[in-house]
């Protein structure tokens, strides 16, 4: 497999460190999946994730990241044995990968909440739901973020 | 500061209900830069509870990643006639309360 | 990542170089609202889920509170804005006799508070501004645009429509390249729409907060790399003047949500 652009930086870097005393230390611009994964890990623990019960609406392909409308939802009864109690939603490229964390409880009614999120880049969104039974269960969605023409300059 | 609340005015008991709460707040990341590269501080909701008639029955956690001016809908139970408490607590010692009212038939 | 787009701006109307200026003709002209997905009009549709209604509330309270060495309150004179508001900001720019020029509602909202309320002017885009502003024109939601009618205002909208008409910016692009000849077509993501300015102040996805049409406007010319115009500047003025009396007709839908 040929090396890639940033495994190539990485080796460069290894070699950097080993070499001479490093300078600057680089904080990545994005998320990357290891903080996914670890964001993840200080949520769940070392419980298994399963995939499935959960549904994530999200539009596949969004007008403007800034401002995305997300809504996930849990097929459950909501009855005092059997609830959800939290859906924790991820993301896999912005600065952070956290996006929200929402708790209900059998007074829910309905395990589904409904938001807007910002999305810096194209990339994964994770959602899972912790049930009453301390099982997690989840699912990821792709979005596309389109770049709006002649936006404004950041400031 | 301005916040828009819906919950229906009646139900019946026994009914799930939709509460969608929308309020103003500029969410900045703590991520960005002025032109002069000055990082802007972060300045955002961390979190917001409902209570209806003072027990807790929605709770969320919020991150930079939370659009400006946040936007939320959840559900409950229409149980009793009373009142809906929200409350958004961020940054800077921010703290915001709005509240609504509801008659269960 | 502004180079990019300045390239494919560029491509698309490299493409076509021998189209010629056409205005819309008057029954295919449509507002912004519908070149939007279903979400972003689900957004605009419903008042409690539309972040402009933040504004529009504060500007409510803000219309009854008194100010200024005047102690008035915009209630004070104009009464309950429902009635004395509606239709106002379909209006404007509207020609004033004094200045003899015509004044956007920013700066109408800013003459009453320096000659009735003595109050200071509140700065463009500054979130009061921005909520009265939106306030009043939201009395106006579903009301025919009427602006540029007045016999007086009528050379205004002419130097609007000839900055509309006029290439300009390292681009070399004039408005009417996009919004006449290229509507629907794409630019980057976004589809091209006609500029028809029905819903201003309004919420866009992109700022995540309300703006002005002059602030719109400034982020077109920057978008073709032209110097913008000051806000408030005649230039504006006029060019907004004639995007509201090009727009004659569609009601108006403050605060409208765009991306």
């Amino acid at each position: 497999m040929p090396t890639t652009r940033r495994q190539f930086l990485s080796l460069a870097g290894g070699v950097a460190a080993a070499g001479t005393i490093p300078i600057v230390t680089l904080r990545p611009l994005h998320a990357t999946p290891a903080m996914l994964n670890t964001a993840i890990r200080n949520v769940v623990g070392e419980a298994p994730i399963r995939t499935g019960r959960v549904k994530l609406d999200i539009p596949p392909l969004v007008e403007n990241g800034n401002t995305v409308p997300m809504t996930v939802s849990v097929a459950s009864p909501m009855t005092a044995d059997d609830h959800v109690k939290s859906i924790h939603v991820f993301n896999e490229k912005n600065p952070q990968p956290n996006i929200g964390n929402f708790y209900f409880g059998p007074s829910t009614g309905r395990a589904q909440v409904a938001t807007r999120i910002r999305l810096a880049d194209t990339q994964k969104v994770v959602a899972i739901t912790r049930l009453s039974d301390d099982t997690f269960w989840q699912v990821a969605a792709d979005v596309v973020v389109t770049l709006a023409a002649c936006t404004e300059e950041m400031n | 500061m301005a916040a828009l609340i819906n919950v229906p005015a009646k139900a019946k008991r026994g009914d799930v209900i939709e509460i969608r709460t929308l309020t103003s707040h500029i969410m900045e990341t703590g991520f960005r830069h002025t032109t002069d590269g000055k990082l802007v501080p972060r300045d955002i909701i961390t979190s917001f509870t409902c209570r209806y008639n003072g027990a807790e029955i929605f709770r969320a956690d919020l991150f930079p990643a939370i659009a400006a001016n946040p936007y939320l809908s959840f559900f409950t139970v229409a149980r009793e006639s009373g009142k809906f408490e929200f409350e958004w607590i961020g940054d800077n010692g921010y703290s915001s309360t709005a509240s609504a009212s509801i008659i269960v038939e | 990542m502004s180079v990019w787009r300045a390239i494919a701006a560029a491509a698309l109307f490299a493409a076509a170089p021998a189209l010629l200026a056409g205005e819309v003709p008057h029954d295919a002209r449509r507002s912004g609202y519908s070149f939007m997905g279903p979400d972003t009009r689900a957004m605009q549709d419903d008042d409690t889920s539309n972040p402009g209604m933040l504004f529009v509330l504060d500007g409510e309270q803000l219309w009854d509170k008194k100010t200024g060495r005047a102690e008035k309150a915009c209630a004070d004179c104009h009464g309950d804005a429902r009635t004395s508001m509606k239709g106002v900001a379909a209006r404007y720019p509207a020609f004033d006799k004094a200045l003899s020029r015509p004044v956007t509602l920013d700066q109408r909202i800013n003459l009453c508070r320096s000659n009735h309320q003595q109050a200071s002017p509140l700065p463009y885009e500054s979130r009061e501004l921005l909520a009265l502003s939106a306030f009043v024109a939201h009395q106006s939601r579903g009301v025919a645009i009427t602006a540029g009618d007045d016999p007086q205002a009528k050379p205004f909208v002419e130097q609007g429509r000839d900055l509309f008409m006029q290439r300009q910016g390292q681009l070399n692009l004039a408005c009417t390249n996009c919004h006449d000849d290229n509507f629907d077509k794409r630019l980057a993501g976004a589809p091209i729409t006609q500029g028809q300015p029905t819903g201003y102040p309004l919420y866009r996805l992109e700022w995540q907060t309300l703006g002005s049409l002059e602030r719109r406007l400034r982020s077109c010319m920057s978008g073709v790399r032209a110097q913008a115009y000051d806000y408030g500047s005649p230039e504006l003025v006029a060019l907004e003047l004639y995007l509201m009396s090009r727009a004659r007709g569609l009601p108006m839908e403050t605060p409208a949500v765009r991306p």
